[in-house]
């Protein structure tokens, strides 16, 4: 068995000629969990897609399960879980017809049982015969989630499950992915949240369709070298105006009271916060958080895009 | 065992498709308004052999032979005398703009002329704008005046009457001798309401689950394109089925057709031509980019169907090309079927060919539409 679940190179999509994933290479092993990253418009959802043969790649190869993405899309299609952005099962269709549809398609054994189980799992065995429609966001995506792992697919690809979920919901679901990888399950997640990003056994960092960074959460800020003070104190808001554009700075944001203000160059960091030392504001230097980190990359990036036309 | 999986993914779009019809009450309604309204509409309103059209007079004589006449020709059915005119130039303009169809005018000293054996005009002006509108009636005219001065003239004046025609015509009309447009235009009808309903359903097909924003799911589970085609049929089947069962019965019981061939042959016939049009509407659906474009190509197909293939037009009548049109329309084959079954008793020899036409129409419209079906969401 192939011990890659997804084993791309080059991949490259382009819509009326404009590339929107140019070149993505990505191997990753079998029962993992790992978290997909990028701004909007990087080329997630399209990446996601071609891997799971819903999208033909412009250029480039790959293997997903083992399975050839280009030629071998159906036995791809049948060992997969994926689901999409915006909920896309049926709203006409009840909750529970939804997975009864879902459980035919794959000729599922035992397929009443298997329904009823899971309809009592997600806690909608009362609401089973309401239009999926009518559900709210948060339980349609739970609902979405239980119908693309009825199968017992050997790849979760999940796009963005718990945008617009509340936290206690959010925390669940990540509860449920965990349970899914442990029982075998190898999960890829796209999102927008940093803290779901660190449930991650590891990270991809996209943007403008190029993969910018890779690995361990802590690895990653590691490897991006920035250094990050912050600083707390009296009237600390009114310096973030004046520390934008110092030579050193590279960006600067609030977390609440606090201020970041990050660079790469220590020496220039380090002097331009000392013009602003004083009673009033106190520095202390604090270890690069993940959004940090992106936004940086995210920076050098765009100089990149901008310098390369 | 492939198949028996191939199957239950048949079935689950099948079921699934049953329901979401069941649920959309407007397209349910329409599936069953749709025949009855066009069987009134068409049944009852349209006839080819109009009668009773409005006819002005300008008489400009007077006498029982003269009132003789105009009553005959009132009596045929064809015209009725509505307005009586004072000038041949009112006659012109009434004609002109439409209030009446025919003026019939009746010269001065005709009866005198008649009766010296002058041979006098009898003049009837009518508007053939519209021929099948007026051809009928005008054809009788002469016939009509013939046998009122028939019976008018006698005695003395049975000189007059025109010699006995030196051969005898003897027309049989077979299948429909009294000429009724209902027995031809009902049957017609099936295939005219089962043509549009059927390829508008499919074509809706797959363009509803991409405008529902349901396509990028429906594709990330394993499904074959024949195995999709099929379930996004079947289900309609049934729906052309009750729509035919209505549209027999008002046959039967509103309009009086006869039906002289086997029920079990036409139906056989009506599965094969809801088939072909289903197919057609998938064939669409993989084609459309929207339910608008898809709405397009089926009323694009529909207006040919309607005109070329025998329903409003006599089939023979058309020009060689447009015959040719025809032939390649489900509708003309399914008319010989269900005109020759019902009026004419017709076997299986008579419409092997039909079968045989619809059959193939099946197999490329099928093949197109499997090949281009989109797997992905390119
Ligand atoms: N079918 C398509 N036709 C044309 N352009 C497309 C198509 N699909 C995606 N794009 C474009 O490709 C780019 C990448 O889109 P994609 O959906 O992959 O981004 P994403 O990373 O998933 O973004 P988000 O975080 O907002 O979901 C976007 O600019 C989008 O407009
Ligand atoms: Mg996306």
């Amino acid at each position: 068995m192939n011990e890659l679940a997804i084993d791309v190179s080059g991949l490259v999509k382009r819509f009326n000629n404009k590339a929107v994933v140019r070149g993505v290479d990505l191997q990753m092993p079998r029962g993992q969990v790992w978290g997909f990253l990028g701004p909007n418009g990087s080329g997630k959802t399209t990446t996601i897609r071609m891997i799971c043969g819903l999208l033909e790649p412009s250029a480039g190869e790959g293997r997903c399960l083992g399975f050839d993405i280009r030629r071998q899309a159906r036995k791809i299609k049948d060992a997969t879980g994926y689901m999409t952005q915006k909920f896309s099962f049926w709203e006409d269709l009840t909750i529970r017809e939804n997975l009864e549809f879902v459980a035919r398609l794959y000729n599922l054994s035992g397929r009443k049982k298997l329904v009823d189980t899971t309809l009592d799992k997600l806690g909608l065995t009362e609401r089973q015969g309401q239009l999926s429609g009518a559900l709210s966001g948060g339980w349609k995506q739970r609902l979405a989630l239980a119908a693309v792992t009825m199968h017992k697919p050997d790849l979760l690809l999940l796009d963005e499950p718990t945008a617009g979920v509340d936290p206690q919901a959010r925390r669940d679901f990540w509860d449920e992915i965990h349970q899914l990888s442990n029982q075998g399950m190898t999960v890829l997640v796209s999102t927008h949240y940093m803290d779901e990003a660190e449930r991650c056994d590891q990270i991809v960092y996209l943007a403008h369709g190029n993969i910018l960074t890779q690995g361990k959460v802590d690895d990653v800020i590691e490897k991006a070298g920035l250094i990050t003070f912050q600083g707390k104190g009296h009237n600390v808001r009114l310096l973030a105006e004046q520390l934008k554009g110092v030579s050193g700075v590279e960006h600067v944001a609030f977390f609440g009271a606090a201020l970041h203000v990050s660079g790469r160059d220590r020496v220039s960091l380090e002097k331009a916060i000392a013009a602003f030392a004083n009673d009033d504001v106190n520095w202390q230097e604090i270890q690069a958080s993940l959004e940090d980190t992106f936004i940086s990359l995210m920076q050098d990036a765009g100089k990149d895009t901008r310098e390369h036309g | 065992m492939k198949l028996f999986a191939s199957l239950g993914r048949v079935y689950a779009i099948m079921a699934k498709e049953l329901v979401q019809m069941r649920r959309d009450r407007m397209t349910f309604a329409m599936m069953l308004a749709l025949p009855i309204i066009q069987l009134i509409l068409f049944g009852f309103a349209i006839n080819t052999d109009p009668k009773s059209l409005p006819t002005a007079v300008y008489a400009e004589d007077n006498s029982p032979v003269v009132r003789r006449i105009l009553s005959a020709f009132e009596q045929s059915g064809y015209y009725q005398l509505l307005r009586r005119a004072d000038s041949p130039q009112q006659g012109s303009d009434w004609l002109a703009k439409g209030e009446v169809s025919f003026v019939i005018h009746i010269p001065e000293g005709f009866t005198r002329r008649l009766i010296r054996g002058e041979h006098p005009q009898l003049l009837v002006e009518a508007d053939a704008s519209d021929p099948a509108a007026a051809s009928n009636a005008i054809s009788q005219a002469r016939e009509i005046v013939n046998q009122a001065l028939g019976t008018e003239l006698k005695g003395p004046l049975q000189y007059l009457r025109s010699p006995p025609p030196q051969v005898d015509v003897v027309v049989h009309k077979r299948y429909n001798p009294e000429g009724i447009t209902q027995y031809n235009i009902v049957p017609g009808l099936l295939g005219v309401i089962l043509t549009m309903t059927c390829v508008m359903i499919t074509s809706m097909a797959m363009t509803r689950e991409s405008e529902r924003g349901n396509l990028e799911n429906l594709l990330a589970m394993p499904t074959r394109p024949h195995e999709m085609m099929l379930g996004k049929i079947c289900p309609y089947i049934l729906v052309g089925l009750v729509q035919t069962l209505v549209i027999l019965s008002a046959a039967k019981y509103l309009f009086d057709v006869p039906f002289f061939g086997s029920l079990g042959l036409l139906l056989a016939g009506v599965m094969v031509f809801i088939f072909a049009n289903l197919c057609l509407g998938f064939t669409f659906s993989t084609v459309a980019r929207s339910q608008m474009q898809a709405m397009q190509m089926t009323f694009f197909f529909f207006l040919p169907s309607i005109l070329l293939s025998g329903f409003m037009f006599p089939f023979r009548g058309m020009p060689v090309w447009a015959q040719s049109i025809g032939e390649v329309l489900p509708l003309t084959h399914f008319l010989r079927m269900v005109r020759g079954v019902m009026l004419k008793g017709n076997g299986m020899p008579e419409l092997q060919q039909e079968f045989l036409a619809l059959t193939l129409f099946i197999l490329v419209v099928g093949t197109v539409a499997i090949l281009r079906y989109r797997r992905t969401l390119d």
